[in-house]
């Protein structure tokens, strides 16, 4: 049975609203992606360079990274060497299997959050400036409370305008505290206070938020250090998940993001942002395969339940949906 | 510095052929090839590259090319005109209404920076061009959103009109005309939510505050990290708005920027103005051709006498210019010196504007430290009056002295002392040069923005 056949009876069997949702958010990739794919064969006779070059840009207009693309069309060249192989439908079989690979070649890093079994669970966020860090700690908040946890929010961007008070009015439309200091007070010291508050009132989870930052600005990366390790200090094995959101619709920078943030703050997982918006959301693939960050929550929508866990194995059925139904009709 | 990456791609590939006494085609196709992903790797739209390396590739093979005496250099000039022209040949002005107030919609994707920029422009619209403007805040529907401009109204003291978050943004623009008129305000830039271009409701309302306040100028703000997407964004924006003008964000990042590359070749619609950084005066004019000489390592010289001559005041300069001739320059003139060229913007931007200075060896991964200066400004501020003007007569007590009162240490303050020294001899030098140059037919100090 073929990779898709599996893929597909897995998730059949998991008949819930999510995949629904998955399929939904994800039908602009996925018809941008496949269909193109399967236009492309259709217009080959042979293999050849052109062939090649347009593929390319298929998927670097999926925004895959750049040396993900090169090295699969790298790959695909010699196996196509290999095999001899002259007809495009053949070759689609290959690529469907070689983008598989890729995306299983990222180490399986589980997508689950570290949620501390007792104690406290201190959850940082970071990412650069207008991603949807705020809203997303407003959505998450809402997925933990109507768990039934505790949860403490902690307004860490003190420095952008209307940005405490925009975290405020999520923290009273879920109905949690925030933790607050002035405008242009020190982040660190939020944290210090939120941490001591949190632990005082008993609570199960601390959302963490922070000023957007971009990546090149050593100073303020240095300053996000300094927040890191104020938790640090004051709760051992604290932060417990630091989650990078990313904005699905960042090009071929959604990369050297995640590898800068990685190495200042460490980072435990991403959250990839206004997925619904966009047809690409390629750059999954390239921050598997090169980075190892594992996705852990995807935004799908506005609304406060939209915020959905990710699963890779829906991803990857999203995004080849066309794909496995093509391969079915043609075994028939 | 965006464009970065970008600029290291096309100015190796260009190293290669700018030398050259004869190129073939074959020459061409492999330079092609490199420029070809380069900017795809830079996010620049997929058919837009296609396009762009059509037209370059017929130029560079065409006669032109060919015959002329140095083909190496004309390539690379036929690669500069097409990348100017592809961000839109001229700078683009912002319109006036020959009735005031002129309206402007700001309008984009959620976390484009609309709000930061609505509140730049107006600044900008304030201290260059002297106008009166109010914000208005429209988006209803983020979070504090109108918190946000009100802030952002109150750090620059302009008004802000806003009637919450429970009327329409429709109506909520309607009165805000209403009320610049009434109180003669001469721009009115309207603040709107962010919002998917798909949504068809929320681009609805966009389409009822346009046939209802005529505005003149509809800018698309969009974020300079946006992928592939970022023409799909524009055109749909565009095809129901019609866009007059585009404001690209975030570009003090480390993005390649495509989409700056891509929107107006799709769009048609002009790249107006570009933020450079979260303060309120990081909002700079776009001229593609600057740009298009920064990408290829050329160097953006017009801009960096721009901002010399928005920040240092000429008498003084002139007055230090005479001070360096008699090598009478003291610590306080390389204080006021120093204090001068900060003003111009964070120092490592400024020396990339520099032709060629992405060549030298480390500067290009260069992160100047502020800090620093700020030491040698504090070192040299604890200094008395007497050591400034003679600073020969710093002893190593002195010394103690200074680096005790400046939080810094001994060899710090020495090696201030030593640097300034060098200068003072190499203005001496220069000087000398320049009195025997004079007799001879001129020569000039090498930097003076004011000849």
């Amino acid at each position: 049975m073929s990779f898709f056949k599996r893929l597909k009876e897995k998730i059949t069997k998991q008949t819930d609203t999510v995949t629904e949702k998955f399929k939904d958010g994800l039908t602009k990739t996925r018809d941008n992606f496949s269909s193109k794919v399967n236009d492309l064969v259709a217009r080959y006779r042979k293999v050849d360079e052109d062939f090649f070059e347009e593929l390319e840009e298929i998927l670097i207009q999926a925004d895959v990274g750049f040396d993900t693309v090169m090295e699969l069309i790298d790959e695909l060249k010699m196996e196509v060497k290999r095999k001899n192989i002259q007809d495009p439908a053949e070759v689609q079989g290959v690529i469907s299997e070689k983008l598989v690979e890729i995306y299983n070649s990222g180490n399986e890093a589980s997508s689950e959050l570290n949620i501390q079994e007792t104690g406290l669970t201190v959850i940082l966020f970071v990412g650069v400036n207008g991603v949807g860090k705020t809203t997303t700690i407003g959505k998450l908040a809402h997925k933990f409370k109507s768990e039934g946890k505790k949860v403490v929010l902690a307004a860490g961007d003190t420095f952008r305008a209307g940005a405490i008070e925009q975290l405020e009015v999520w923290g009273e439309r879920v109905g949690v505290d925030v933790i607050k200091q002035d405008a242009g007070s020190d982040p660190a010291a939020v944290m210090f206070d939120a941490i001591q508050a949190a632990k005082s009132r008993n609570t199960d989870i601390l959302l963490c938020d922070t000023a957007g930052r971009l990546q090149n600005k050593v100073n303020l990366m240095k300053e996000l250090e300094k927040v890191k390790r104020v938790i640090e200090r004051e709760i051992p094995g604290a932060p417990h998940e630091v989650l990078l959101v990313l904005d699905a619709t960042t090009g071929q920078n959604a990369m050297i993001q995640a590898k800068t943030f990685k190495e200042a703050t460490n980072v435990s997982g991403i959250v990839l942002t206004k997925l619904d918006g966009t047809a690409k959301g390629g750059i999954v693939l390239a921050i598997r395969n090169e980075l190892h960050i594992p996705v852990k929550f995807v935004g799908l929508g506005e609304k406060m339940d939209d915020l959905q866990e990710f699963d890779a194995e829906q991803y990857v059925y999203g995004l080849f949906a066309d794909l496995v139904e093509k391969e079915e009709l043609e075994e028939q | 510095m965006a464009f970065e990456g970008l600029a290291d791609r096309l100015q190796n590939t260009i190293q290669k052929i700018r030398g050259k006494g004869k190129v073939n085609e074959a020459d061409v196709k492999e330079m092609m090839r490199e420029v070809r992903l380069a900017l795809l790797e830079a996010d620049v739209n997929f058919k837009v590259v296609k396009e762009f390396v059509k037209k370059v590739s017929e130029r560079a093979v065409g006669q032109e090319v060919m015959k002329s005496l140095t083909p190496g250099q004309q390539v690379i000039k036929v690669v500069k005109e097409e990348l100017t022209a592809l961000m839109g040949g001229e700078e683009s002005k912002i319109a006036v209404a020959s009735r005031p107030p002129t309206v402007i919609m700001m309008v984009g994707l959620q976390g484009a920076g609309k709000t930061t920029t609505t509140g730049k422009l107006a600044n900008l619209l304030r201290k260059k061009y002297n106008r009166n403007p109010m914000l208005v805040a429209a988006d209803i529907y983020r979070p504090a959103a109108i918190k946000q401009l009100e802030t952002l109204g109150k750090q620059l003291s302009m008004p802000v009109f806003s009637l919450g978050d429970q009327v329409s943004p429709v109506e909520i623009a309607k009165q805000a005309i209403a009320k610049a008129k009434e109180e003669h305000h001469d721009y009115v830039l309207i603040d709107t939510a962010g919002r998917l271009h798909v949504d068809e409701a929320l681009m609805g309302e966009l389409k009822d505050i346009k046939e209802l306040t005529k505005p003149d100028e509809i800018f698309l703000v969009v974020d300079a990290m946006t992928g592939q997407d970022a023409v799909n964004v524009a055109q749909s924006f565009n095809e129901q708005l019609g866009l007059t003008g585009v404001v690209l964000t975030k570009l003090d990042g480390d993005t390649r920027g495509g989409a700056a590359l891509s929107i107006r070749s799709v769009t048609q619609t002009p790249i107006k103005f570009v933020g450079l950084g979260e303060k309120m005066d990081a909002i700079e004019s776009f001229h593609p051709e600057r740009m298009a000489s920064r990408i290829l390592g050329m160097g953006d010289v017009l801009t960096l006498i721009e901002k010399a001559q928005a920040n240092v005041d000429e008498e003084k300069a002139k007055e230090l210019e005479k001070k360096m001739r008699t090598a009478s320059f003291t610590f306080d003139d390389f204080l006021e010196q120093l204090g001068q060229v900060r003003n111009m913007g964070p120092l490592d931007e400024l020396l990339k504007m520099m032709p060629g200075a992405n060549k030298i060896k480390g500067l290009n991964n260069l992160q100047i430290d502020e800090k620093q200066i700020s030491h040698v400004e504090a070192i040299i501020k604890s200094m008395t009056k007497e050591e400034k003007t003679h600073p020969e007569i710093i002893t190593a007590n002195r010394r103690k002295r200074i680096a005790k009162g400046s939080g810094t240490s001994v060899p710090e303050v020495n090696r201030l002392l030593k640097q300034f020294e060098d200068m003072k001899k190499m203005m001496k030098q220069m000087s000398n040069m320049q009195q025997k140059g004079k007799k001879k037919g001129g020569l000039k100090l090498p930097f003076n923005p004011f000849q």
